[in-house]
């Protein structure tokens, strides 16, 4: 039984072998790759804590054996900001004060960068309520997270814009 | 986690000889299975991976309204498929209304049924329960069981099935198709749960090795799609299980409902469907009063299994409330709180 899968990790290209099938994709970031940007919370699907982007999708990587994902990309907090350019995301979350201990930030970034990408909420604060239920923040910052987010839905929206004139 | 033998067929017949093996499971997305894995409430010796599969993850419309939807579609892509929601919008915005974002984003249709119940004496081993261990007995009776069932419930067993795309697709007259070592098959989704009786250990009509493949929805649910909604009630706004929850659908004909259907969510060990009440719509104005009545009607066989008996006067309220929804017509776009009672609704329906 082969146990070797192939991802492309934050734009890289990794082979890599598993001793073992249980292995998830939130373990094999944190434990085997020192990707630990990517938080360990509940371990159960419940705090999106673990949220990463896989073929382009926020989800729960807890929930997800390596295993299962031999060819997959996935992006990670770590593969954000680029050239020292943080993403807009990821500066919205500062210029909103979105955080205060930091542990959910890098699942509610991803959270939030899948759900733009989703296309659904706009800048409509419900939406965006609704659509980043699955992160869970113990320290409460939610109105910071929902302004941030709103505010990079609109930056992102119009840089895109910019780009097609 | 036990360990476990990892299998990746490339065909379902692959598949399905993969599993004929005693103690193999098939493993989707894994957001239910790999949950109860860690908790050591399931224990499959191996795993039959069906990531790797060729096929069943595609949506096809008939040009006649139906629509055959693969097991491996996950719950997301179906509900943001812009022809699925204009013909069914209640499954979509009871698709929208569970889980998370990042679960519905790999949870797929095939897993959503196969689900396990919540109780939270099932899913803890020191507690008894004859779903996990037949002949244990039921903590649940006489315990925490404010969320429990209230139709349908044994002696032996009273939780309840924790699915809200099963609610409508119930309603709908939803067709599974599965594959098996014995051949093909299909089964009404009405009929692909079991209460519970004394054998609370049997969830479904699947016999071991049997993988669901497809789910269809016949072209007369189509003809719902202008008068169909999906209320849940839940103890947080969102990223809940539902309370209680309804969906309530109306082909109306000149002012008056000439067919309706209604089901019901969390009342149950399956999604339940409410025929009585249909028929006593059936020809009636879209009032209020007809509502109360098939609210009750739909309810009248309901008891309480525990400190849960508000949950029956709260489900007859949400149906009235999907049922008024309903008549209303079903909104161009859905609502920033799918599913949700507290949404606002033009005309004031709070109160």
């Amino acid at each position: 039984m082969s146990l070797s899968v192939t991802l492309t990790i934050n734009r890289v290209a990794r082979r890599i072998e598993l001793d073992d099938p249980r292995v998830t994709l939130l373990d094999l970031l944190r434990e085997r790759l020192q990707l630990t940007g990517t938080k360990k919370g509940c371990d159960r699907g419940q705090c999106g804590a673990c949220t990463i982007l896989l073929d382009g999708r926020r989800v729960n990587a807890c929930l997800a054996l390596a295993v299962s994902h031999d060819g997959a990309e996935i992006l990670t907090i770590e593969g954000l900001a680029e050239g020292g350019t943080l993403h807009p995301v990821q500066a919205a979350f500062i210029a909103h004060d979105a955080f205060q201990c930091g542990f959910c930030t890098p699942g509610q970034i991803m959270s939030a960068i899948g759900l733009i990408g989703e296309g659904e909420a706009g800048d409509d604060p419900e939406r965006v309520r609704e659509g980043m239920s699955g992160n869970l923040c113990r320290c409460g910052a939610y109105r910071g997270i929902t302004e941030a987010v709103v505010e990079a839905t609109r930056a992102m929206a119009g840089a895109t814009q910019g780009e097609a004139a | 986690m036990n360990s476990f033998e990892h299998v990746r067929p490339r065909t379902v017949a692959e598949a399905i000889a993969a599993a004929a093996l005693p103690g193999s499971a098939y493993l989707a997305a894994g957001t239910n299975l790999l949950d109860l894995m860690k908790i050591g409430i399931a224990r499959p010796a191996r795993l039959v991976d069906l990531n790797y599969l060729a096929g069943l993850d595609t949506i096809e419309h008939s040009p006649d309204g139906g629509v055959r939807i693969g097991a491996r579609v996950r719950n997301a892509e179906l509900a943001h498929d812009p022809e699925f929601r204009r013909r069914f919008p209640a499954v979509a915005e009871a698709l929208l209304a569970g889980a998370s974002a990042q679960l519905r984003n790999v949870a797929t249709v095939g897993g959503n049924l196969l689900q396990r119940t919540r109780c939270a004496f099932f899913q803890d081993q020191a507690s008894a329960c004859n779903r996990r261990a037949p002949g244990s007995g039921c903590d649940a009776r006489g315990g925490e069981n404010r969320l429990h069932a209230v139709l349908g419930w044994s002696e032996d067993c009273i939780a309840t099935h924790p699915s809200d795309f099963c609610v409508p697709l119930a309603a709908l007259d939803a067709v599974v198709e599965i594959e098996g070592p014995a051949g093909p098959r299909e089964v009404a989704l009405q009929d692909f749960h079991l209460l519970p009786g004394t054998t609370p250990e049997r969830e479904t009509v699947l016999a071991p090795g049997e993988l669901v493949v497809a789910l269809r929805l016949p072209a007369a649910a189509a003809g719902f799609a202008a008068h169909a909604r999906y209320v849940k009630l839940r103890e947080r706004t969102s990223y809940a299980f539902a309370v209680v929850s309804a969906a309530a659908a109306l082909r109306m004909e000149g002012g008056r409902i000439a067919e309706a259907r209604l089901a019901f969510g969390g009342v149950a060990a399956k999604p339940w469907r409410a025929r009585p009440a249909e028929a006593a719509l059936a020809g009636a104005a879209p009032e209020a009063g007809a509502f109360r009545q098939a609210a009750e009607i739909a309810l009248a066989d309901a008891r309480p299994s525990g400190e849960n008996g508000f949950k029956i006067a709260l489900a007859q309220r949400i149906a009235v409330r999907a049922l008024r929804l309903a008549a209303i017509g079903t909104p161009a776009r859905l609502p920033a709180l799918p599913a949700s009672p507290f949404a606002p609704v033009a005309g004031g329906l709070h109160g």
